[in-house]
């Protein structure tokens, strides 16, 4: 096995509120392999989605390292940072944040207006994307004419567009009920296993942590789990 | 393209919001036209007078006169094209409301150098010919309803009595901003009654009019002027016309600074009222700049979408000021043309509105495009999610 997609060293995050400093991450180390379903869980306050926006590069750490394909995040500044997500992270929120006054289609389109493609071969890749998701009928269509799975679907949609290595998911199904959950589980687990891509996914709930190939919990700020031990993938649970 | 597209979509989201605040730049806009034409129009007089002609008028005050024998004399100075006298008659038509300037002029050479103001040749010959004849401006004609051979009685304010002319001509002006509200009659009629009755006034000017060959000779020629009736009973004071006009506006200088203050001041407010719209739609906005962000755009871009978006409203508003002041400023100069003979939105009243414009949008997307690119993205997520 070569090195792992993620790995992360000593990773300390920590809020101030005030005077009053809050660690939320402390010294976390693991690491994550390429072509891996990992389930981060803990209850609400643990630190998940400060640790995901971590590796998706978005937030700053305060001391330790976060290595992705050989990059370490935290020395990348701003923009280096952004051109970083642009072409190697997809985002899937719990909200879906798809922008309200574009279409399916050009909500999919977004991540590409970045890339040197041209208007044929985005929209060629945009009708992929929305037929993977299984929206080829839906593309016209603004996000407030969509269920809340289909929005999560148009924006898993747009995640992939870009085809990045590492997809990352805060409560993806936290918004659903219970059927279109199932169904967005099913498309990532199918992202996963089919198109091999990473995927680091924050839930707390288990029907959905149950998916993924591998479960991390987190709990005040530490990792408990047999991930604990840094190097290779943990077992699947 | 995709940009446009967006920018255009994010403009009607919130259509009322949108509405009012085009709606507020363009009556802004138009606010600030009308004000600045009113300030155009009270320079209307200075900006209109030729660069060739001078005033020279009795140094004490414009209230004394000067004695017609001066014209020979300076006529024969150097640099001297023409010469030509006139005399505020102060005339009033019917009532005081009725105002318009009258003149008692010399016809032939005082016409002949204000070449702006047309006159048809066979009305200029009855004019000359005709001792009690007159001439009256375009609009003025217009005003009263005057035909060619009507006659015209003024009261005498300065110069006592009933006054009756006859209108030989109507002229036109040359550019939309000649005065076409003027009135002139003979001199010499004037004269010729004031000798009649108190003889000592008589033979008197109120200004010469002197005509240079070119304009750098209007300085030598007006020190010229004033070097030669030094120390002599009657002194004169010599200016371009330009100056001779702006020296009436001086009085009112007050009321202009003021207009042209209050001019600004509406523009300020505008520039409040959008920064504020601009504010409250980045502050919803937040959370999708946030996800723009964590996609890979930069700020370069969330400054295109807020500065797009201010300048776009601000240029609508603009543009519907600027189509607006066309049909009111006309409505204005039709109403007040009596204390406005030329009341004409000028070209860089329009440059100064886009400009204007051009500042509110970008001043009222600065605060927004400020807070939108610095939010750091994992809290503007955190904001929706
Ligand atoms: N921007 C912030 N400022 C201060 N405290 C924050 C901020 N973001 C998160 N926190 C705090 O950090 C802790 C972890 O937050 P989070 O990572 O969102 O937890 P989880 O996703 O596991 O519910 C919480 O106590 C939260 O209140
Ligand atoms: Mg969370």
């Amino acid at each position: 096995m070569s090195s792992p997609m993620v790995s992360i060293r000593s990773l300390s995050k920590s809020y101030r509120r005030g005077s009053q400093i809050i660690p939320v991450l402390e010294e976390i180390s693991f690491d994550i392999a390429e072509g891996e379903f990992l389930a981060l869980m803990g209850p609400s306050g643990s630190g998940k989605s400060t640790l995901l926006n971590l590796i998706a590069g978005i937030d700053q750490a305060d001391s330790g390292s976060i290595l992705v394909n050989g990059v370490d995040l935290t020395r990348l500044d701003d923009s280096s940072l952004a051109r970083w997500r642009a072409g190697q992270v997809g985002f899937i929120f719990q909200f879906y944040n798809l922008i309200p006054v574009l279409t399916a289609f050009e909500n999919v389109e977004l991540p590409l207006l970045l890339t040197s493609m041209s208007r044929r071969k985005r929209h060629e890749h945009v009708a992929t994307a929305l037929s993977v998701v299984g929206l080829a009928d839906r593309m016209e269509h603004r996000p407030s004419e969509l269920s809340g799975g289909q929005q999560q679907r148009v924006a898993i949609a747009r995640a992939i567009v870009t085809d990045p290595s590492l997809l990352v998911a805060d409560e993806p199904t936290g918004d659903l009920d219970r059927v279109s959950a199932e169904e967005i589980l099913q498309l990532m687990e199918q992202l996963n296993r089919s198109f091999n891509k990473t995927i680091i996914m924050v839930t707390h709930d288990p029907r959905a942590a149950e998916r993924a190939r591998r479960l991390l919990h987190l709990e005040k700020g530490l990792l408990l789990s047999p991930a604990q031990e840094a190097g290779g993938p943990g077992p699947a649970l | 393209m995709f940009v446009f597209k967006l920018l255009f979509r994010n403009l009607f989201r919130h259509k009322l919001r949108t509405l009012l605040t085009v709606a507020g730049i363009a009556v802004a806009i138009l606010s600030f036209g009308l004000l600045q034409t009113v300030v155009a129009a009270w320079y209307a007089g200075a900006d209109a007078s030729s660069a060739t002609r001078l005033i020279s008028r009795n140094a004490i005050s414009l209230v004394f006169s000067l004695p017609i024998a001066y014209k020979e004399r300076i006529r024969q100075l150097d640099g001297v094209k023409g010469v030509s006298y006139a005399n505020w008659f102060g005339g009033v038509y019917i009532t005081e409301k009725n105002f318009f300037p009258n003149f008692a002029i010399e016809p032939a050479s005082y016409l002949a150098m204000y070449p702006e103001f047309i006159l048809d040749e066979t009305e200029l010959r009855a004019f000359v010919h005709d001792r009690k004849g007159c001439v009256a401006g375009r609009k003025l004609a217009e005003r009263h309803g005057w035909k060619i051979g009507d006659a015209v009685t003024l009261k005498g304010t300065i110069f006592p009595g009933t006054w009756e002319f006859t209108l030989r001509g109507i002229y036109r002006g040359k550019q939309p901003s000649t005065d076409e509200g003027q009135f002139f009659f003979h001199w010499n009629y004037l004269n010729e009654s004031i000798r009649k009755q108190m003889p000592r006034r008589s033979d008197q000017v109120g200004i010469f009019l002197i005509e240079v060959a070119h304009p750098t000779l209007a300085a030598p020629v007006a020190q010229a002027v004033d070097t030669l009736f030094k120390n002599s009973l009657a002194e004169t004071l010599t200016e371009t016309e330009k100056a001779f006009q702006l020296s009436f506006i001086a009085m009112t200088e007050a009321i202009v600074v003021a207009i042209r203050i209050v001019s600004y001041l509406v523009i300020v407010i505008i520039m409040a009222v959008a920064a504020n719209t601009m504010a409250m739609t980045a502050r919803e906005r937040i959370g999708e700049y946030a996800v723009f962000k964590a996609m890979g755009f930069g700020w370069w871009h969330i400054c295109g979408m807020v500065f797009g978006e201010s300048l776009l409203i601000a240029l609508t508003g603009c543009l519907l000021g600027i189509a607006l002041t066309f049909p009111v400023a006309a409505a204005f100069a039709a109403k007040l043309d009596q204390f406005f003979p030329v009341f004409l939105v000028e070209h860089g009243t329009i440059w100064l509105d886009l400009l204007l414009s051009l500042l509110v949008g970008t001043v009222a997307g600065i605060f927004p495009a400020w807070r939108a690119v610095r939010i750091r993205v994992a809290d503007g997520l955190r904001r929706i999610g």
